[in-house]
């Protein structure tokens, strides 16, 4: 395969062509905020709005999941304008997110935490009105618990469940703030055909797809499990 | 004159399909699908054509589509939840529109959607479990003038009241009364 020649953060760096910034980076040791990647998904789904960079010679940051690396590239992860962009779609998450980590299945394995404290913003965001979704917990299948009101919209659990078994459970519907990942008529998980394969918890970045019994799923296991299939 | 006022919601029930109902919307889902080849950018055109056909999309249509363009069911109910032009519940025999725009919201366009709301015992974008009256917003009708202003059955209306609301229901009661004096079937 050919490969080109990059910099990244200062980094010479030899990538495959047509991989994507964020890949290239994230293989080097040089982590960039993420959420909604995955690793082997066609298309990047680009919506969690994290991964912005900054490229020499572009007008503005661009995101690093959806930019093929080119020879001669020069990345800076760490510019003013791509570090604010990202910050504010932090805050604009957690903005709607019920931030009650003590009592969170996810506390300390939380990839919004993680990102806070990687992008020095504060869990209870000041900046922006606080305004959380109030909808019902869906407990329905034996193992694991859906609470939407934590979902960052992530579609990681949505992917893999199309994935898994061709025909998915979980989708999007709604629009714009009332948009959540559901199922067909919003019904509970257990009656929609789900074959508890337990994909989707494994990869939720937050405590929106949580195991009953305590146990954790493996964090950014979605990046984990790929580079294994790829390698 | 019967007082309006007092009385209660006309049902909260939700709307359920006969099993001929459900097969008569099936069947004739097909006979829609039928003129598109199954792939999935048709997905927004055939659910147009059978809203058309049907007057909205209802469960039974929705599986039929996401099996003949083989996506899945979720994903037709995303994109009809998506687009405001799609609706989930049959259309009454009278639509009742509410202008939510700048002028109408100002003048209490909310005021009036909770009238609606409480005299048909439905929620916005419901239908009332007799089928006779379907509420919905809108975002401007283009007659701020009146605000605010309420589209009954295609009409404006202008300088709605909630006292206007229990007549115009009581208009449309004492016109099925006559009717049904008329021909007694």
């Amino acid at each position: 395969m050919k490969t080109v020649s990059l910099t990244i953060d200062g980094k010479a760096i030899k990538a495959p062509e047509g991989q994507k910034v964020l890949w290239a980076a994230l293989d080097n040791g040089i982590y960039i905020p993420n959420l909604c990647a995955i690793r082997k998904a066609s298309e990047p789904y680009a919506g969690c709005r994290l991964c912005f960079v900054e490229i020499e010679g572009r007008n503005g940051p661009v995101t690093s999941c959806t930019e093929p690396v080119a020879e001669g590239m020069v990345v800076n992860t760490q510019g003013p304008r791509s570090r604010r962009l990202a910050r504010t779609a932090l805050e604009l998450l957690l903005a709607s997110h019920p931030v009650d980590c003590a009592h969170c299945a996810k506390n300390r394995s939380c990839e919004l935490q993680k990102l806070c404290s990687l992008l020095g913003v504060k869990l209870n965001t000041r900046r922006f009105r606080k305004l959380v979704h109030n909808l019902p917990i869906d407990s329905s299948c034996p193992n694991f618990t859906y609470n939407p009101n934590k979902c960052v919209l992530c579609s990681r659990c949505v992917w893999t469940c199309r994935e898994r078994y061709g025909v998915g459970v979980l989708g999007f519907a709604h629009r714009g703030f009332d948009r959540v990942v559901t199922t067909f008529e919003d019904k509970p998980i257990a009656e929609s055909g789900c074959r508890v394969c337990d994909e989707c918890i494994e990869v939720c970045p937050v405590g929106a797809l949580v195991f009953k019994d305590g146990r954790k799923g493996t964090p950014g296991c979605a990046e984990v499990k790929s580079k294994t299939a790829t390698s | 004159m019967p007082d309006t006022s007092t009385e209660p919601p006309v049902s909260n029930a939700k709307i359920v399909n006969t099993p001929e109902e459900q097969e008569d919307n099936r069947r004739r889902t097909r006979k829609v699908l039928k003129k598109f080849n199954r792939k999935r950018e048709n997905l927004v055109p055939v659910l147009q054509q059978v809203q058309d056909e049907l007057g909205y999309l209802p469960r039974e249509a929705m599986l039929e589509v996401a099996e003949y363009l083989k996506v899945p069911e979720v994903d037709v109910y995303g994109v009809v939840t998506f687009y405001n032009q799609f609706r989930l519940k049959p259309p009454g025999k009278h639509s009742i529109r509410v202008c939510l725009g700048t002028a109408c919201h100002m003048k209490g366009g909310y005021i009036l959607l909770d009238a609606w709301k409480r005299r048909l015992g439905v929620d916005r974008g419901e239908t009332t479990a007799d089928r006779e009256y379907d509420l919905d917003t809108v975002a401007c009708v283009g007659c701020c003038a009146m605000a605010p202003v309420n589209v009954i059955d295609k009409k404006a209306e202008g300088r709605v009241s909630p006292t206007r609301v229990d007549g115009i229901l009581l208009a449309f009661k004492m016109e099925k009364e006559k009717k049904a004096k008329e021909k007694p079937d």
